[in-house]
């Protein structure tokens, strides 16, 4: 092992030169992300010294305790919805000729490219109590006052599943284009129902993208700002506007960061525990 | 499974109504913001382009507006040279720790924004970054780096490295191999991901809300300002704007990104 072994010195040339090309990514990251996480980490847990003041409030104040709460019933609702509203799209899309498929799939990704806040107003456009969609039932006499659709967690929902909808349908729609035709056949011509060949051959091999559809809205929905923030009226307060306020409002550096840092490790968490059954690539490559 | 069955029937309905509800509020503030009324009646009561005067007479939006072009060009700008580099870099090597770092360039679509923001906020109070055009930038090439390394990623996974090799075995040093032969053949991945990464710099929200300030502000910070407040129509002629342009980048990416396959 001499270093003028050429090969061998061509090969640590070689490294060296990969490493100097991601570097420039890499400290990108490492400063513009890294650092200030961290910097949240350690605020977190040293003011004027070493405390766990901060995360003894997060884990027994009933305002931090609630905005929690409510932040991961929100997040579960708002996957539970993406699905059910997801699978038939996807199923859709799969199951038609590919100009049909392209044409629906462009219709959900369409969405996806109109900035978050826009959309936020489009919804408050739709919903509010002189919005259009009241409006319109009036007009129908429906009915003869307007009902409460936007400034609660109603609006929230509805808004966050609208932009979550298309990170449930591409990994939805991604696997089951991978499930054979020939096993749904098979199932048809063994004198399987199609209700019985769906539910005992596809769906259990369309799970992975079920998972991996779930996992990125549910995660996506905890750190959800915006949305709530316009939508929720002030009433929903969920976890991200709990890490704002400390900031904005009240000054309370370390309780935020405290905030952040749980927020942080449950999504690590679930990434973690979902990457033991699914390739995190699943989850994240579709984009 | 033939055509008529009820089950197929209202899997077209239930579909439909979904695409619906995906396309309705996209297509919705366009009539408002053509809409001559103050406030929003259903239909619009006549055709104006008051809305749109408004913004464009406003020194405030008009400046938001600057703002938001410069920070979205220089990210691209600096985003795009980098992550076409990190994602070379990442294919090319067998060293293990490429794995790590390739890992580590999707942290920003991992982490959740606001927890970002406000980590950025904290670094940038004490460097003096905060309500400057170069921390708003820094920030925005951080956000789009992975649209840039993702989508270049993709390019390269169908290029085969035994070109470039043959490139330098004529005599090409690595720099001009790549410019000459590699770059020509991912070059629609390339613009794909700057163009998604000007995408995300415009739209950007969040961090703004945190590290701007003053006359650094981006339009998203002052529409999201706006609409706390009250809804005023001149966001839906911004709004419609914002998707236009949008909306045209996205064809031009995906038009680019079929030609060359």
């Amino acid at each position: 092992m001499t270093v003028s072994d050429p090969s061998q010195r061509h090969q640590r040339r070689e490294h060296g030169l990969m490493l100097a090309l991601v570097s420039p990514a890499l400290l990108v990251i490492l400063l513009l992300i890294v650092l200030p996480v961290g910097w949240l980490a350690w605020q977190s847990i040293y003011h004027d010294g070493f405390t766990l003041e901060n995360y003894r409030r997060v884990f027994t104040e009933d305002i931090y305790w609630r905005s929690f709460a409510l932040t991961f019933e929100i997040s579960l609702a708002v996957t539970v919805i993406a699905l059910l509203l997801g699978y038939p799209v996807a199923y859709l899309a799969n199951s038609v000729p590919k100009g049909w498929s392209i044409l629906i799939l462009s219709l959900v990704v369409l969405p996806f490219w109109t900035s978050v806040l826009v959309r936020a107003y489009a919804w408050l456009a739709l919903l509010q109590r002189t919005g259009v969609i009241n409006q319109l039932l009036r007009y129908l006499d429906v009915i003869s006052e307007p009902l409460a659709l936007v400034h609660n967690t109603f609006g929230t929902v509805v808004a966050t599943v609208h932009i979550l909808l298309p990170f449930m349908v591409l990994p939805l729609y991604a696997t089951m284009q991978k499930i054979p035709g020939d096993l749904m056949q098979a199932g048809a011509s063994l004198g399987a129902s199609p209700s019985l060949t769906f539910f005992r051959v596809f769906l259990p091999l369309s799970l992975p993208g079920v998972l991996a559809g779930c996992t990125m809205v549910f995660v996506l929905c905890l750190g959800f700002y915006i949305t709530p923030e316009l939508l929720g009226g002030g009433r929903t307060v969920m976890v991200s506007m709990l890490v704002s306020r400390n900031v904005e409002l009240y000054n309370q550096f370390g309780a935020a960061s405290a905030v952040a840092v749980v927020l942080l490790l449950s999504v690590f968490a679930i990434f973690f525990v979902v990457s033991r059954f699914i390739s995190l690539d699943r989850v994240l490559g579709q984009k | 499974m033939t055509r008529t069955s009820p089950a197929r029937i209202a899997l077209y309905v239930i579909s439909a109504l979904v695409l619906v509800y995906l396309i309705l509020p996209v297509l919705i503030i366009a009539p408002i913001s053509f809409s001559s009324a103050r406030f929003l009646t259903f239909p619009p009561p006549s055709f104006s382009l008051r809305w749109y005067q408004q913004y464009f007479a406003n020194p405030a939006w008009m400046q938001a507006t600057r703002v938001t072009l410069t920070v979205a060009l220089f990210t691209v700008l600096i985003a795009t040279p980098c992550g076409v580099a990190a994602a070379y870099a990442i294919s090319q090597s067998k060293l293990r720790i490429m794995q790590v770092i390739h890992m580590a360039l999707l942290l920003p679509l991992v982490v959740p924004v606001i927890i970002t923001a406000v980590g950025i906020f904290f670094v940038y109070a004490k460097v003096g970054l905060v309500a400057t055009m170069p921390g708003l930038v820094l920030a925005n090439v951080m956000l789009g780096l992975p649209y840039v390394v993702i989508s270049v990623l993709a390019g390269l996974q169908s290029f085969d490295p035994a070109q470039e090799m043959v490139a330098r075995s004529l005599g090409m040093n690595r720099l001009r191999s790549f410019f000459a032969v590699t770059l020509p053949q991912i070059k629609s991945s390339v613009v794909a991901g700057g163009i998604f990464a000007f995408i995300s710099a415009m739209d950007e929200t969040i961090v703004a809300l945190f590290i701007s300030g003053g006359q650094y502000q981006p339009l998203t910070k002052r529409m999201f300002t706006a609409l706390r407040d009250e809804i005023d129509p001149t966001i839906a002629a911004i709004s419609t704007l914002m998707t236009a342009a949008s909306f045209m980048l996205v064809l031009l990416a995906s038009t680019r990104q079929r030609k060359s396959g």
